[in-house]
């Protein structure tokens, strides 16, 4: 890191406070690597990793059928209709990149301001931001029926028709968006990962296993030479996810808030959607750290002080996103518009107004007896809070597009959605793609970052020996 | 046959002060060609050695500012020049609606230059590196601590480096073949 940080014991990553640890008590350079490198270099597979895969594989295949039988029929096979033009498609979309969030925040913006809890949680919350990014890929590619044939209005490219897509278009700044966002989240996870593929390189036994993480550790040596264009790489890719994460969410609620659509012409929606994206990928964290961290028997590294802070940012965040559903309500009163009053006031007593109300009860209501310390700092319970987060979360933006849209300006035009099989077949199936690639993650990488944890270990930082 | 010069001597030392101690003696004594192995990145060594130099930020500076240059070029060229879309009558030149993608171009180059910049400093991929010859390196990822100075090196004297690595309080010294 840059020479001009103060001079805090090991540099932005200090040692452990003696409260509240990071890190359990008695834990050393060697005991931290070798715990963590173990559980990938193990060749005792667990007999509860393969059932959780199988579950997870199983569900992988529900979404490769629906998806061969989505392109040999066509979204036909969805329930979007008119006037409901967009429907799970976009709603999983926007969920599943919320949920990828919190893995940049994480790793990036935590990283800035020096939060050393981090530590233990950023790696698998940056493969859960990629796997989720992969998921929410899917709804915007496959709603484009033949997306082989789809490129030339999302990238820019020369094609033989010679068109090119209209860059006044939020859509096409989500393409821009998303992808950039896809893309340097892999190169901070991967950035992140070559010390730690070093680490099994040198630890593995077997032949074939020392070659391949050796190719993907490129040659890494922890050469002080290499520390330093390595800090500043990764401190300098932190500060461009910072903007890059809030503006993802951001372009994602332009596609609505650059509509006319009442319920969606909003300007509260960028700090709305992005709160609300922090506040489901937490939710996503914490329910993939509280099985992790029991089944591997990580409750050193990720100890409860972790636990106590990601319930912590999921209540602060959720008070943000009640105060974006107030003012949607309260705008909508005061606006004196006819659409926008109907709008709300259907969304509340409507045909659907079930979906609003259970929103207001997962996302509301629920998570505010996280103020109660003995409640927050009860594992179960955080566990069934942080499912009824992403269900709450999934509803919001089921209200957001449908009851927006089920209600057009003439009653004539009015209509109703709901998801057909096949819509929940793909939904559930991509949930399976998302823990296949978990599963396999957690097998084949370190789910923890084991040289930041060094840095946490108790003595890594030399004190008052500076040349 | 000769035996082949070496690449230089590598002490191991067991903890991060020994290092930190060690590397500010190696500065001070004069030797230049020197590197330390740390199994975690340590701001205290990369002061004794100063080497915090880095040419990273120029190149990430480079790069956003190419992406930048380029995702409005694209833009501007596109929907101006080679493709003008009438849409309700707005305007080709759409600046404010330019800015989005240009943001994501620029980050997305800057986030490039800085990832495949520090693997170019850093001379990745690297597959071979003396050092990987000594059997007890393995340990430099996981909780020992080393210093090699290069052969290179013009005070390097194979005996007096060895006996002042050893006055460092190494715990081993061993020689480096290339």
């Amino acid at each position: 890191m840059a020479s001009e940080a103060p001079p805090v014991a090991g540099g932005s990553r200090g040692p452990a406070r003696a409260e509240h640890p990071v890190i359990g008590p008695g834990h050393t350079f060697a005991t931290v690597t070798d715990k963590i490198a173990s559980l990938v270099l193990t060749t005792k597979t667990p007999l509860g990793w393969f059932v959780g895969f199988g579950i997870a594989f199983s569900l992988f295949m529900v979404f490769l059928a629906t998806v061969t039988y989505l392109l040999a029929k066509g979204v036909g096979i969805w329930g979007n209709n008119v006037p409901v033009g967009w429907g799970f498609d976009i709603i999983n979309f926007v969920w599943w990149i919320g949920i990828g969030h919190a893995g940049t925040l994480i790793s990036a913006i935590l990283l800035l301001l020096r939060q050393q809890w981090r530590t233990s949680i950023n790696r698998f919350a940056e493969a859960m931001t990629l796997f989720a990014v992969a998921c929410a890929g899917m709804f915007p590619i496959l709603h484009m029926g033949r997306p082989w044939v789809g490129a030339y209005w999302l990238m820019p490219y020369p094609n033989t028709m010679g068109l090119w897509p209209n860059f006044r278009s939020p859509l096409i700044w989500d393409v821009f968006a998303v992808s950039t966002y896809a893309t340097v989240s892999a190169l901070f996870w991967f950035v992140g990962l070559i010390p730690d593929l070093a680490t099994l390189r040198d630890r593995a036994q077997n032949r074939a296993v020392k070659i391949v993480y050796g190719l993907l550790a490129m040659g890494w040596r922890g050469s002080a030479r290499h520390w330093a264009n390595y800090e500043m790489a990764y401190l300098i890719l932190a500060g461009l996810s910072t903007p890059l994460v809030v503006s993802v969410h951001t372009v994602v609620s332009f596609d609505f808030a650059v509509g006319v659509i009442p319920g969606w012409h909003a300007t509260v929606f960028p700090p709305y959607f992005v709160a609300g994206a922090i506040y489901a990928g937490f939710a996503m964290v914490l329910t993939l750290a509280i099985p992790l961290r029991k089944a591997y028997g990580l409750e050193d590294f990720i100890t409860m002080k972790h636990i106590e802070n990601m319930a912590k940012v999921m209540l602060a965040t959720s008070l943000v996103v009640a105060y974006g559903y107030l003012m949607e309500a309260f705008m909508a009163w005061y606006s004196g518009n006819t659409y926008e009053r109907f709008m709300m006031w259907n969304r509340m007593t409507g045909p659907l107004s079930w979906t609003y109300w259970m929103l207001i009860l997962c996302n509301v209501v629920v998570i505010n007896t996280l103020w109660v310390r003995r409640l927050r700092t009860n594992v179960p319970y955080l566990f069934f809070v942080s499912l009824v987060v992403s269900v709450g979360m999934w509803l919001e933006r089921f209200v957001i597009i449908v009851t927006s849209l089920h209600r057009d300006f003439l009653p004539s035009s009015w209509g109703t959605y709901r998801g057909t099989p096949f819509d929940w077949s793909m939904f559930i199936g991509t949930i399976g793609l998302f823990l296949t690639l978990f599963f396999l993650f957690i097998r084949f990488l370190p789910t923890i970052s084991i040289f930041e944890m060094r840095t946490l270990v108790p003595g890594a930082a030399p004190e008052e020996e500076k040349a | 046959m000769s035996r082949p010069a070496p690449y230089g001597l590598l002490a191991e030392f067991p903890t991060p002060s020994g290092i930190v101690k060690a590397a500010a003696a190696v500065h001070a004594a004069g030797y230049r060609k020197v590197d330390a192995y740390t199994p975690y990145p340590m701001e205290e060594v990369l002061d004794a050695l100063h080497l915090h130099e880095t040419h990273v930020p120029k190149l990430v500076l480079a790069g956003g500012l190419f992406g930048m240059a380029a995702g409005w070029g694209l833009q501007y060229w596109s929907s101006v020049i080679e493709y003008p879309m009438n849409i309700g009558g707005r305007p080709f030149f759409a600046w404010p609606a330019f800015v989005v993608p240009t943001f994501e171009t620029t980050v997305l180059f800057a986030a490039f230059a800085a990832v495949f910049g520090m693997l170019a400093l850093n001379g990745f991929p690297q597959p071979y590196h003396p050092v990987f010859n000594v059997p007890s390196f393995v340990t430099a990822s996981r909780d020992r601590f080393f210093l090699c100075i290069e052969s290179a090196d013009p005070r390097f004297d194979a005996e007096k480096t060895r006996g002042f690595l050893k006055s460092l309080g190494a715990a081993d010294v061993v020689e480096v073949m290339p």
